[in-house]
């Protein structure tokens, strides 16, 4: 597959090293400074940093500002866009925006449901769902086509990315919709957190046997467990979450001040039994208000420094 | 059958939009909101005797057959004294209902309801929406189940991440649409009607708001 973008990213993955991302949450309010602490705690670690697109429904700093606030760092970002909030002349207007600051990796996601956040009340828009959006991203690169079919000037080089459940039900859905958003386009996955190690591999194989781990570059998604309050949380209030007993007991297994340690190294051992898995191509290590461990993790796992690529 | 379903506005906004309005004339009907109990004859009587413990006059009370039938406007004719004497009318039927009479008297409507969908009993009791009419309709392709209404986010393309043992995450007594239209179309043999691409929505099947007119 050759390169299609400038994206740094994309080169990474395409040149066959194992990718890095993480993300950072953008504050409730409008101080950058935020968002530029995170990142600078994890720029030299990571290859690009998604910025969540008001995650859980809760009103924040638009991911697009924040993104254009990581390019003028010099820190590639992945703009994540739900297609919960905008309807489509919103979408491609934002894409075209994004691109104006040759910001070049976008995650095409439905987002959360609006009952989750702070509006409640508020509508929801899905005019486009994500598999349309990642479609209608490609079309606008590589044809320079509107959604409505007209021109586009200088048209937006993005490197199209999607989420991945493993561990939604019914799991017999989750490869097929896997190659429906490859089919759509999509170039690469961030999954999401994986704790059931055995059932992601399964998924994984399921991926292989249909060849599908070479038409996409799946990226494993890593959330370190604070503490055995917060596994328990996972396990029990968010849905679509997979989290064993096994690791809720190793996390109560030690003292408090231990687990987040413990965490820690959970996280670190995942991402070396995964690093051998064939058809994984990298990971997207989400440190949840807790980026500054994100270094740690990267080293501990072997997955720093990071390769560099040829602008 | 198919009913216009709907719930009791809260007692305080009732009393806000009656605020200053000392008499009123009530208004039920016989059919959907009989159904749901919301506006039959029980539930205008009930309504006269809190608006009267609450100082209100009522002028008189009236449940129509059938609210949004033309014949409507008939029927409140021979009301014609009483409904003068009203500063309002509170209308417990659903919004097509009070449009309706609106549409015919001189008269402020205050409605008694929310409506809140066109829908299906499906168990005693219980009523659940099965169509938005968006007019462009796809349940041909997911084995005769809406996605379009009855997924949360309206997707068409198969399921968010967030399906829970089957049921939607955001909420435990409502089942996954997705998850019904998958083992529908396996029951069916007809998975494959899952990998097909549906393209972004037409909107404009549906303008909003709707008008048609049957060309001969």
């Amino acid at each position: 597959m050759s390169v299609k973008t400038p994206s740094k990213l994309e080169k990474i993955l395409r040149a066959g090293h194992l990718g890095v991302t993480s993300e950072c949450g953008p504050p409730r309010g409008s101080d950058p400074e935020a968002i530029k602490e995170k990142a600078e705690l994890i720029r030299n670690h990571v290859d690009a940093i998604n910025i969540t697109d008001n995650q859980t429904s809760v009103t924040r700093l638009c991911s697009l500002a924040s993104c254009i606030h990581l390019k003028l760092m010099g820190v590639e970002p992945v703009l994540q866009m739900v297609t919960r909030d905008r309807n489509r002349i919103a979408l491609q207007s934002d894409i075209l925006g994004a691109a104006s600051f040759d910001i070049h990796n976008m995650l095409c996601l439905s987002g959360d449901h609006q009952s989750f956040g702070d509006c409640p009340q508020g509508q929801n828009v899905h005019d486009l769902d994500s598999m349309q959006l990642i479609q209608l991203v490609r079309r606008m690169r590589d044809e320079g086509k509107f959604l409505g079919g007209d021109d586009i000037k200088r048209p937006p080089k993005i490197f199209v990315g999607a989420a991945a459940n493993p561990f939604a039900d019914p799991f017999e859905i989750r490869v097929p919709r896997l190659a429906k958003k490859i089919a759509a386009g999509v170039e690469f996955i961030q999954t999401q957190c994986i704790y059931n190690l055995d059932k992601f591999e399964e998924w994984m194989k399921l991926a292989r046997d249909r060849g599908l781990h070479e038409k996409v570059f799946i990226l494993a998604g890593m959330t370190p467990m604070k503490s055995a309050g917060m596994a328990r949380y996972m396990k029990n209030r968010v849905p679509g979450m997979d989290v064993p007993d096994e690791v809720i007991k190793r996390l109560s297994g030690v003292p408090k001040e231990k687990q987040p340690e413990e965490g820690i190294n959970i996280c670190v051992e995942a991402i070396q039994r995964l690093k051998e898995v064939e058809g994984v191509s990298g990971f997207h290590i989400m440190a949840i208000e807790w980026e500054e461990k994100v270094p740690e993790i990267a080293e501990r796992s072997g997955l720093y420094p990071r390769p560099v690529v040829e602008g | 059958m198919i009913r216009s379903v709907t719930q009791q506005k809260p007692e305080q906004e009732i009393d806000r939009l009656l605020k200053g309005l000392d008499r009123v004339f009530i208004i039920g009907c016989g059919t959907c909101v009989t159904l749901t109990h919301t506006g039959g004859e029980p539930e205008v009587s009930a309504m006269k005797e809190t608006l009267t413990q609450k100082g209100k006059l009522i002028t008189g009370t009236l449940v129509v057959p059938v609210a949004c039938d033309n014949l409507t406007g008939e029927m409140l004719k021979e009301f014609g004294k009483q409904i003068d004497q009203a500063d309002a009318l509170l209308i417990m039927t659903c919004a097509f209902g009070v449009q309706n009479i609106a549409s015919q008297l001189k008269k402020m409507v205050i409605p008694g309801l929310n409506t809140l969908f066109i829908g299906k009993e499906t168990a005693f009791g219980e009523f659940n929406e099965i169509c938005t009419q968006c007019g462009t309709c796809i349940i041909g392709e997911t084995g005769g189940i809406c996605p379009v209404t009855s997924c949360h986010k309206g997707l068409v393309n198969g399921p968010c991440g967030g399906t829970d043992n089957g049921k939607c995450e955001i909420d435990k007594n409502k089942d996954c649409a997705w998850t019904l239209i998958y083992n529908r179309l396996k029951e069916l043999g007809r998975l494959d009607c899952m990998r097909k691409y549906q393209p972004p929505r037409n909107h404009l099947g549906e303008p909003t708001p709707g008008k048609l007119r049957i060309e001969n």
